[in-house]
């Protein structure tokens, strides 16, 4: 029993990264129905971004945190201004070729400025420490990424149902024709989401650079998979079920690592997409809607 | 024995009953209307006999058989075909194709017989496209068979669907306001045009028209639909006074 | 797009047996005569390979409307099955390559039955999943060398193999679209619920385009791993998947002509990259952002190139 709570503890903090990535995945796809399979990588550039705040500008974690957010924070809203705003009106095919292009460019870009080789994150930003509590082992790491993590779910939460633009941002995923109707600039929201969605990536980012110490130009495409099938799990274009859906695959992740294979553990994640997709369609907190003929 | 009994046919969507305790049927050859006002669940009932949607109580009888739930390719093959309140033409595809497409069901050749181009296939897509200009030809669309069928005025679109409907061969043919967005004379010309399909392919056809004076003038029998209910059914006299049918009608501009 | 077929233009047939016949003998006696050298003939397989990928997955993603993201799964299936036949079991490649197809067909069954309910995109990840399932289960089998994979595999496609099964992919293919089978799978695209009102079982022709598509992909699988000597899972990933993907958007969705040139423009852009092999990946996304943003609806829609169109370009010319 101990050692299961214990399992669920380790798989809280990846968990939370997985959520913050589920995060923007659904904003971006409620908003335009994009799969944007750039964001594993906009994940990948915001660890990259903290890592050299730290070694090169000797900042402290928070600030290479912000930092992280706020490039690609712009880094998403350029993409999007760029790539894919020109085939909003084309099929969806077209587009998500588009958002796999980059996706693509993203990674080697990377690899040719930075090598493909693997980079230690410095551990001098956190001289690990472990608690024992109730007979649990908690380090100090896995606090920082779990509570980091929770900090900004509940400011999202915060922008998205106090403030206009959160309500603007409901609103055009609902119904794009009526928010212009009501005045709310579509641009500028899909702009926001962009951006939200790609600062909570980075922050998602270096938490993993944290998180498993190391950092390289590909890290984004396997996390970035699994981020989706939580955010499919959770109902996609729906906020919470992004947020239940990155705890579950993360603690499940965790758990198929601990009692089971290892060699497994991916191939976990797409049978609990697969499930998902054939039982219910719509995720765990989606409806199922019909086609009105 | 009729050509198709409904016995108490239920649907609610979520918490709106769609469609209440339907019964109804129609004799062979015979020319029904189903009337109503918008939101009625006209449409509703038409899905529910293809099958797009499954009844959650009642039955279907076609030809004695009960029909009610089956999927619709199948409905489709034992004689009921339709057309759409929203036009479903297969936008990309030519006029001919278009009906070439309904012709399906009865392919004359098998898979492998296309695959190696046998003397079969080229025999069956011979007879295809006869078949095909054939019903064209009663629509006449047949000069406009290589068009997109995308790029046909709309009433044309509206012709083109009933002529793959009819491309089915069915017994029952069951049509969703296929005047909707006509002027009064082409309105008038696709009244006349109903009628004489049924004379010529000697089939039953239910007809859905939001317009209740077009419906009087060709069909036979009306049954109204109000909030999922029948109000009143039987000779078009007979709904002209009726007292409830006014009154439903009189709920909305007409 | 449909041709219509009221006989056998023996005109037709004549020609295009000649044409294929020529670019068989020229590319047989540069072979043999060493004109094409090695690295001529590695870019030719992967021409071939290409295109029986992309015109199968054109089946399913551009005729059928079914967004699939699993294609390498197939042909990772079918290069395993062929290579278990041929190496392991002794069998001879014939044997190898029917069984591929078998094998690939019966994954495409499997994976299609259940999945192809789903829509768009739900469908597009169900199929990536799977894919890559295909490939951690491979991934995990020690008999067929885990993630090292097979080294060392007999070199049996020789050109002639691989011009047969081109020829035969596409001929079948083609071959099915301009039919009533053909056109009842494009109803499915055009509009599903109209097609199934038409007496269309649309799940039927769905799993049957799945299932074909997947077979000439296990076809594919085969001859590349009796060309190139080793497989391993991780070169059936989904990034060989979308690679297959690009090839059919690029040309067109519902253009077999615009498959077979994608293919081919896809293979020579690739090799042409290899010199620049630091930015090579970034120039081909580049590219093809740039060509998504400027002809979203590939190179030829979704019309094809026949010889009529040829005709018509002359004709406007005179
Ligand atoms: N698929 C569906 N999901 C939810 N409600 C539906 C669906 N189809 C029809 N309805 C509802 O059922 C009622 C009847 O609709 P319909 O049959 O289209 O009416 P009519 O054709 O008589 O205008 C309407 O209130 C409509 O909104
Ligand atoms: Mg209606």
């Amino acid at each position: 029993m101990l050692e299961f709570m214990q399992q669920i503890v380790n798989g809280l903090s990846l968990g939370a990264i997985y959520a913050l990535i589920a995060l923007g995945y659904t904003m971006v796809y409620g908003i335009i129905k994009l799969i944007n399979f750039a964001h594993g990588d906009i994940m990948m550039v915001g660890a990259f971004v903290g890592f050299f705040s730290v070694t090169m500008l000797g900042v402290n974690i928070f600030v290479a945190l912000l930092a992280a957010m706020a490039f690609c924070a712009l880094l998403g809203v350029a993409i999007e201004k760029v790539a894919y705003k020109p085939l909003r009106q084309s099929t969806r095919i077209a587009a998500l070729i588009t958002a796999i292009g980059v996706s693509l460019f993203l990674e080697y870009v990377m690899v040719y400025f930075f090598t493909p080789n693997q980079r230690v994150f410095p551990a001098e930003t956190f001289s690990l420490h472990n608690y024992h509590i109730a007979g649990l082992v908690i380090s100090n790491k896995d606090m920082f990424v779990f509570g980091s993590a929770i900090i900004l779910m509940i400011i999202l939460q915060y922008i998205i149902k106090r403030t206009r633009t959160g309500k603007a941002m409901r609103a055009v995923s609902i119904d794009q024709e009526a928010a212009v109707l009501m005045g709310i600039s579509v641009d500028k929201t899909i702009s926001i989401t962009f951006a939200i969605g790609s600062a909570l990536a980075a922050a998602a980012g270096v938490l993993i650079g944290i998180y498993y110490n190391t950092i390289n130009p590909l890290m984004g495409i396997i996390p970035g998979l699994k981020a989706f099938v939580a955010a499919v799990l959770g109902g996609i274009g729906i906020i919470p079920g992004a947020m239940v859906g990155g705890f579950v695959m993360g603690m499940l992740e965790t758990m198929v690592s601990g009692y089971g294979s290892s060699l497994y553990r991916d191939a976990v994640a797409f049978g609990v997409l697969i499930l998902i997709l054939l039982i219910k369609p719509s995720g765990l907190f989606g409806k199922n809607t019909g086609e009105k003929v | 024995m009729s050509l198709m009994e409904i016995k108490n046919l239920h649907k609610s969507f979520g918490g709106l009953t769609a469609v209440l305790n339907f019964n109804f049927d129609i004799e062979k050859e015979e020319l029904v209307g189903l009337i109503g006002p918008n939101g009625a669940g006209k449409t509703t009932v038409f899905n529910l006999i293809t099958g797009v949607y499954k009844p959650d109580e009642g039955r279907i009888f076609f030809n004695g058989q009960d029909i009610a739930g089956l999927p619709p390719y199948t409905i489709c093959k034992k004689g009921i075909a339709r057309t759409f309140q929203n036009i479903r033409l297969f936008n990309d595809l030519t006029v001919l194709d278009n009906v070439k497409i309904a012709l399906h069901k009865d392919v004359p050749y098998s898979l492998m017989g296309a695959i190696c181009r046998t003397p079969r296939f080229f025999r069956g897509e011979k007879k295809i496209e006869d078949k095909a200009l054939e019903y064209l030809k009663i629509f006449n669309l047949d000069n406009k068979k290589d068009e997109i069928a995308s790029n046909l005025p709309y009433g044309e679109q509206r012709r083109l669907e009933i002529a793959r409907a009819l491309a089915t061969s069915p017994s029952l043919l069951i049509l969703d306001e296929p005047a909707a967005g006509m002027n009064p004379q082409e309105t008038h010309d696709l009244m006349n045009l109903i009628a004489s399909i049924r004379e010529r392919f000697k089939l039953s056809i239910l007809l859905i028209e939001h317009d209740m004076s077009l419906v009087m003038g060709v069909c036979e029998r009306i049954y109204v639909l109000d909030y999922g209910q029948i109000i009143a059914e039987g000779l078009p006299e007979k709904i002209r006074n009726d007292k409830k049918v006014i009154e439903a009608y009189l709920g909305e501009e007409v | 797009m449909q041709t219509i077929i009221k006989n056998w233009n023996w005109r037709k047939f004549v020609f295009e047996v000649l044409v294929l016949t020529g670019i068989f003998m020229l590319i047989q006696y540069g072979i043999s005569n060493g004109l094409l050298n090695s690295y001529h003939q590695i870019n030719l397989s992967s021409m071939c390979i290409n295109i029986m990928l992309a015109v199968s997955l054109s089946l399913i993603n551009g005729f059928t409307g079914q967004l699939s993201l699993g294609h390498a799964g197939f042909m990772a299936v079918g290069a395993y099955t062929s290579v278990v036949m041929t190496n392991m079991l002794g069998q001879p490649f014939i044997l190898g390559i029917l069984m591929a197809c078998l094998m690939a067909g019966l994954a495409g069954f499997i994976i299609g039955v259940p999945t192809l309910r789903l829509k768009g995109d739900y469908l597009a990840i169900a199929t990536l999943g799977f894919g890559e399932i295909i490939r951690v289960v491979l991934q995990n089998i020690d008999y067929v060398g885990g993630p090292a994979g097979i080294l060392g595999i007999t070199q049996l496609t020789t050109w002639p193999w691989l011009f047969a099964a081109t020829v035969l992919t596409v001929v079948v293919i083609v071959n099915l679209i301009n039919s009533s089978y053909g056109r009842a799978i494009i109803s499915v695209r055009e509009d599903e619920i109209a097609s199934e009102l038409m007496g269309i079982n649309t799940t039927y022709y769905k799993v049957l385009a799945f299932v074909i598509g997947a077979m000439f992909a296990g076809l594919a699988g085969a001859m590349y791993a009796h060309y190139f000597y080793i497989i391993k899972p991780g070169t059936f990933n989904f990034m060989k998947s979308f690679d297959i993907l690009v090839m059919v958007v690029l040309g067109g969705l519902g253009s077999t002509t615009g498959a077979v040139i994608a293919a081919i423009f896809i293979t020579l852009l690739t090799a042409a990259l290899q010199k620049w092999a630091a930015i090579r990946m970034i120039l081909y996304a580049f590219i093809l952002i740039v060509i998504m943003i400027y002809r979203p609806q590939g190179l030829m829609g979704n019309k094809e190139l026949t010889t009529k169109t040829f005709g018509r370009v002359w004709g406007d010319k005179k």
